[in-house]
């Protein structure tokens, strides 16, 4: 009993030394995303909550927190409360494979690419429950066209992924890392540049980021599926998209940057794998994101879906081939 | 030949990454923006901000109730009633500028033959009610005695060319 209770309080301690960082890291990121937009639209970005606005991300949660919730009257109250919730845990959950060096991990599990999927799947839910439950149809549209761009991009993500488990063997996130072990010529990046591409591409389509964010257009729709929040619950839609984004550039991190693995492996002191590598690498696909939403103007939603459908998985269905024969010819991963 | 070229140049997403290259040079750019409450832009001697009626050194007020300002004014903000003081020189008893209907247009300045009415370049004020924003004699000698340095340093700078 003791034992069990050790083992339950050792797991707490661990997911809240996930959580909160990530927590702060969100909060952080909305900051940056400010401030680097700002820069790139030659303006300075929030500079006036404490020292050059550090303070500024927690001024925005405090003013959300103590907003009022408003639930409009003819909406679904039981599902328009647990639409931010449905998108923000399996945001959460995701995090709980990621492996941060090849020994911090919360759960090693043997599944953990096919969990990550899942997860992100699921979130489609919050999504399409939020825009039904709202009553409204800017909501409505708002959540049919993202559920749609969702669905869509999950299938060429998974597609490019298909090529990472091929070359690795595994859907262990350690094996696949392990699997790259080596300098940066050694990553699957390099053989899998085409589903590199396409897999941070999906992945900044299928968390509705910009130039993919139709689902929000605000001169459509205003919002989209989150129009009629407010407060804390929208906070929740906010936090679990920003929570994505970060796991997107994690897994790319982690998929076709070979983690922890140092670029220069071999070499001493900067050679030496570790998780700051991952980190490093991490906030370099965070700043894509950013990127992306400060020069790309927003797509229309059919050429979303032609680029989806007709370029994208085209493209990796002849890549996993290709993936394919290099595996057989034994130039990537060996068995 | 032409349609093959154009595919591969959209398949290499060549254009994205010149747009790119585009946002990442802006972010490296020095910004131009001013602090606003801790720095100023530079204000132009002959800046039409509120405006003041201005004294002698002598302390008497220079306004002599020509109601010259009174009659250019295009907006009809100005409102000039006059008597004979006991020393025989003609003042006004009232003179009131509607600050709504003012369009600081700065005729009044130049119509002025003693430089009495005159615009400052102060601009940090607001009214909020009408009866608030019908500024009258006692109010407007009072702003032209806080800022006379001002005024009389932006005449002084402006005096070459008049």
């Amino acid at each position: 009993m003791i034992e069990q209770l050790t083992v339950l309080a050792w797991t707490m301690a661990k997911i809240i030394a996930i959580v909160m960082p990530l927590t702060i890291a969100v909060a952080y990121y909305t900051y940056a995303e400010r401030k680097v937009i700002g820069f790139m639209q030659a303006r300075v970005g929030p500079n006036r909550v404490g020292p050059k606005g550090l303070f500024q991300p927690f001024a925005d949660v405090f003013k959300l927190l103590l907003k009022e919730i408003i639930i409009p009257t003819n909406s679904n109250k039981f599902l328009f409360i647990l639409a931010p919730m449905l998108t923000l845990i399996p945001a959460f959950t995701a995090w709980a494979v990621v492996p941060f060096s090849d020994w911090l991990v919360l759960a090693d599990i043997d599944a953990g690419l096919l969990f990550i999927l899942a997860m992100t799947s699921l979130g489609v839910y919050g999504v399409i429950v939020g825009g039904w439950a709202s009553n409204s149809k800017y909501a409505f549209l708002g959540a049919m066209r993202s559920a749609a761009q969702i669905i869509s991009y999950e299938i060429a993500m998974g597609f490019a992924l298909v090529g990472v488990i091929i070359l690795s063997g595994s859907l262990n996130l350690s094996e696949i890392v392990n699997a790259q072990s080596g300098n940066v010529f050694n990553w699957f990046w390099l053989p899998l540049f085409p589903l590199f591409v396409i897999y941070f591409i999906s992945g900044v389509a299928e968390t509705n980021r910009a130039p993919f964010d139709v689902a929000e257009g605000e001169s459509e729709i205003v919002a989209g599926f989150h129009v009629d929040y407010s407060g804390a619950a929208f906070s929740l839609f906010f936090l679990a998209e920003y929570a994505n984004m970060i796991l997107i550039s994690a897994l790319a991190a982690l998929l076709f940057m070979g983690g922890w693995m140092s670029p220069v492996a071999g070499i001493p002191v900067v050679g030496e794998p570790g998780p700051h590598w991952f980190l490093l690498k991490t906030f370099g696909f965070m700043f894509l994101f950013l990127w992306f939403r400060a020069t790309f103007p927003r797509y229309r939603y059919d050429q979303i879906m032609r680029l989806g459908w007709k370029v994208f998985i085209p493209i990796t269905i002849v890549w996993i081939l290709v993936a394919g024969l290099m595996r057989v010819n034994g130039m990537y991963g060996a068995s | 030949m032409k349609a093959l070229r154009q595919y591969l140049e959209s398949l290499l997403l060549l254009e994205l990454f010149k747009g790119m290259a585009v946002t990442m040079r802006h972010m490296r750019q020095p910004k131009f923006t001013l602090s606003y409450p801790e720095e100023a832009a530079p204000k132009s001697p002959r800046y039409r901000g509120l405006h003041a009626l201005r004294r002698y050194p002598n302390g008497e007020e220079r306004c002599i109730a020509c109601k010259l300002c009174e009659a250019v004014c295009p907006a009809l903000a100005i409102t000039i009633d006059s008597t004979q003081r006991e020393d025989g020189t003609r003042r006004t008893t009232r003179y009131e500028i509607d600050m709504f209907k003012c369009i600081y247009c700065g005729f009044c300045e130049e119509s002025c033959p003693v430089d009495s009415i005159v615009e400052t370049d102060f601009t940090e004020y607001h009214f909020e009610t009408h009866e608030e924003s019908i500024v009258g004699k006692e109010k407007l000698l009072a702003i032209g005695d806080r800022f006379e340095d001002q005024i009389a340093a932006a005449r002084a700078k402006d005096a070459p060319y008049r």
